[in-house]
């Protein structure tokens, strides 16, 4: 069966029961007793188990059993949910995720099959029942054991029940192990034999390997065949002695422990399945090789992952309430139209507008999703780096609700990362240190959203150490960044700013975690390609602020229409902070570039048109000059324009894949006539 | 090996280019191009098609030929390939022919001149000749840049 189809919504899927699981882990960690909690990691695994052998991810699936396993043994008790059990779940996790990821890029989960973890689950439920049964239980084990040595049978619950059911009932289950001849030639026909001279007398109620795969001629020499029959041991004997080119028979009576065993011991049993797993894989890839074609064909057939928003039904219901108003206004101007009433026009014109902007504001509140899905790794991340360095570190978190536009919550995340990695990594200090300045011995993280007009805002605040501006303008200095005279000439907010570019770092010492100076760059870029500013704020010995400001939405928005020589632009209204006339004559120049004193602070002044390479327009009969003044965090430019044609709800387009990006242009937008403006990027001018 | 492919053929300054038919997606009257500054010198500007902002390249540029001549026959060819969309500016486009992959020459034997990038073969069609145009190559080309 094709599975492709569905393999959206198992990703979908597999990551909101990720996260969940994530979430409840961490809540284990703290409340190890807390019964509920477990349950619900249980049930998360088993529908992650039941989701992935649906799909064939056999790793996943596999990984997920063991858990289970583990999970289970805690909840009846067997064994208190430690650290130590909660951290190699967590390393579980971990590699779910991993398996879940590589699905989405790739198709498929990888080679690793995960066998270390599953040891390690496996080595801490024996470890367990070693120390809580006693030595004699062992040696019966150890009894029943031999008869499953190099057994590669394991039964499920369906079938032990069956064994259960058959033995109550009187009858026989005994387990057959059959070699073959070596020089046997047709293998599958020789079992076929065996097996159909078994099923005139009994049921074959397992196989190992399974049916399908023996009369497929899949198997070495040897299988193992569990039967249920009334017959005893001798019977089958001689009735399977018979049979030629076989090398050895073995049967084995099996009784009610026996089940028991195995389908425990199918946990220590499964390690060599899975690295039997492993190398059947490595032969497919080899098989692979010897036919790069098919491979390639394996490849192409690799499915597209789209993204997914999920969806509240009533913003959908909302939105289909608004798009049948929207017909209705259709079918009425329609009707105006041929009644040619002037007063009728007007009044649905005005009402469709309504509707239309109802409809804007349903569609984007469809892409909206609460940034919770950001947060959410968080506090397992500041876990993570809190045991590893050391530090004692409380993560508060606040405004989860909030919502912002799908493609931010891609973007902001790595982001994100780094700043709370700094905050821990430098801004926090270590745990004596923080007792020495009279601080509390826990440091703290908040990280808050709260939405602020058109923008969202996030905040990454610390505790810590905060930012030590001389040694930020020292090292400035020595990497060459500014002179020395220019640190005379800067606040402290400027100073700060410094930690925005390439390569600076004020680390004493590079960490795994931070100090490499690659950090703080990549955030910026980051933020400001997704039309936002990031901007610190610090003071010493008390802590850092991180605040990071996006638009709420990225596909539509408010701009402001101009002139430039013979073509329209648009500037997006959130960057503009006013709109003034200049008169040509109070524009100086100092060194080569132009500026004007406006409001008793100079202002730097742009020319749109040479920016652009507009073609020039001769008004220079005018005295003013018309200038939008533009904003970027505390910084203000002045763009010289033509004209103005006045403010106007844009959509935002790109230009495309082929041109990439271009300087000072940011995208397109589908002007009411047809005609396209360009939308400037006005972040690019400072 | 020779299997039969249609190809779309236009015209720039008097001679016959083809491109295989499975890259277009449509082909347009000249409509309103809005000039991107900064942008490559042979992106001519980009285009609304039904609301989609397309980039329209200048052939004529591109080629190093003499600068394109507006008038009643010049034609947006969209192109479309690897989900990237991008027009070409050309003289004239009305016809699709039909040519045999064993007829076309392949380029590397005929010329080397600073066109030969983007040229797949050369075909003969009663008496014609047809440059056929390598799309791929025409378009990442670009995208390295």
């Amino acid at each position: 069966m094709d599975m492709n189809q569905y393999i959206e919504i198992f990703i979908e899927e597999s990551k909101e029961h990720l996260q969940n699981m994530n979430s409840k882990l961490l809540y284990l960690e703290d409340n190890p007793d807390d019964i509920s909690t477990l349950n619900e990691i249980f049930r998360v695994a088993h529908t992650l188990k039941g989701m992935s052998a649906t799909m064939g991810f056999n790793n996943t699936s596999h990984l997920t059993h063991e858990m289970e396993n583990v999970l289970d043994h805690i909840r009846n008790g067997n064994m208190n949910a430690t650290t130590e059990i909660v951290d190699v779940l967590f390393e579980c996790f971990d590699k779910l995720e991993n398996y879940i990821n590589n699905i989405e890029t790739e198709g498929t989960e990888g080679e690793d099959s995960a066998s270390e973890l599953i040891k390690k689950l496996a080595s801490l439920k024996n470890a367990d029942e070693d120390s809580t049964k006693g030595e004699a239980l062992k040696k019966s084990e150890n009894s029943i054991d031999d008869k499953f040595e190099n057994s590669t049978i394991k039964f499920n619950e369906y079938v032990s029940n069956m064994i259960t059911t058959a033995l109550k009932d009187g009858l026989k289950v005994p387990l057959i192990k059959i070699t073959l001849d070596d020089s046997c030639m047709l293998k599958s026909a020789r079992a076929y034999i065996i097996i159909s001279t078994l099923e005139k007398f009994s049921d074959i109620i397992q196989s190992s390997p399974s049916i399908e795969e023996i009369e497929d001629e899949n198997f070495g020499s040897y299988f193992e065949l569990v039967l249920v029959t009334k017959h005893d041991k001798e019977f089958l004997q001689k009735e399977l002695d018979g049979i030629s080119e076989v090398k050895s028979i073995e049967i084995d009576l099996l009784s009610n422990e026996d089940i028991n065993v195995v389908t425990e011991n199918s946990d220590i049993k499964k390690n060599d399945t899975v690295a039997k797993v492993h190398n059947d894989k490595k032969q497919e890839n080899e098989q692979q090789k010897n036919k790069p074609k098919e491979s390639k064909e394996v490849q192409a057939k690799k499915p597209k992952i789209s993204k997914t928003v999920r969806v509240d039904i009533d913003r959908l219901d909302n939105l289909m309430n608004l798009v049948s108003e929207l017909i209705i206004i259709k079918t009425r101007l329609e009707d105006t139209d041929s009644n040619n009433e002037r007063q009728d026009t007007g009044e649905a014109i005005e009402y469709l507008e309504r509707i239309t902007t109802n409809l804007h504001d349903a569609v984007m509140k469809v892409r909206m999703v609460p940034i919770e899905r950001v947060f959410n790794r968080f506090p397992r991340m500041v876990r993570d780096l809190s045991k590893e360095l050391g530090k004692d570190i409380n993560l508060i978190m606040s405004g989860e609700e909030t919502e912002v536009d799908r493609t931010v919550i891609d973007e902001i995340g790595d982001p994100l990362i780094h700043l709370i990695r700094n905050s821990i990594d430098h801004g926090i200090e270590e745990i004596d240190k923080r007792i020495e300045n009279g601080k509390s011995k826990t440091g703290t993280v908040k990280l808050s959203a709260y939405p602020d007009g058109n923008n969202v805002v996030i905040e990454v605040e610390d505790d810590g150490s905060g930012i030590d501006i001389e040694k930020v303008k020292n090292k400035a200095i020595a990497n060459g960044v500014i002179t020395s005279k220019d640190t005379q000439l800067m606040d402290d907010k400027e100073v700060i700013q410094l930690l925005f570019s390439p390569g600076f770092s004020t680390a004493d010492k590079i960490s795994d975690i931070s100090g490499r100076g690659v950090g703080l760059d990549v955030v910026k870029t980051k933020i400001e390609s997704l039309g936002g500013i990031v901007e610190a704020d610090t003071s010493l010995g008390k802590g850092t602020k991180f605040v990071i400001r996006l638009p709420l939405t990225l596909a539509i928005i408010q701009a402001l229409l101009v002139v430039v020589g013979s073509e329209k632009y648009a500037i997006p209204l959130n960057s503009i902070k006013e709109i003034t006339t200049v008169k040509k004559t109070d524009i100086r120049k100092v060194q080569k570039n132009e500026v004007v004193l406006y409001r008793g602070s100079t202002l730097p002044i742009l020319r749109l048109s040479e920016i652009l390479k507009a073609s020039e327009t001769n008004n220079d009969n005018d005295e003013d000059e018309v200038v939008v003044i533009v904003k970027k965090g505390d910084k203000d430019a002045g763009l010289i324009i033509d004209k103005l044609i006045g403010q106007q709800e844009i959509v935002i387009k790109s230009l495309g894949k082929y041109l990439g990006s271009i300087p000072s242009i940011s995208g397109a937008t589908v002007l009411g006539n047809g005609s396209i403006a360009l939308i400037v990027d006005t972040n690019s001018f400072f | 090996m020779s299997s039969v492919n249609q190809y779309v053929v236009f015209k720039l300054n008097d001679e016959s280019y083809g491109i295989p038919i499975n890259y277009v997606e449509t082909i347009e009257k000249l409509i309103e191009i809005t000039r991107v500054p900064n942008a490559p010198y042979y992106i001519r500007g980009v285009i609304n098609l039904r609301g989609e902002v397309i980039p329209v390249v200048d052939l004529n540029k591109r080629f190093e030929l003499e600068p394109i001549n507006i008038s009643d026959e010049t034609r947006i060819i969209v192109l479309s390939f690897d989900e990237i969309n991008v027009g070409i500016l050309v003289d004239s486009c009305s016809e699709v022919v039909t040519l045999d992959s064993s007829k076309i020459d392949q380029a590397y034997d005929l010329i080397t001149s600073f066109e030969d990038d983007y040229i797949q073969g050369i075909s003969t069609l009663n008496e014609r000749m047809i440059i056929i145009v390598d799309i791929p190559k025409l378009l990442k080309s670009n995208i390295n840049e």
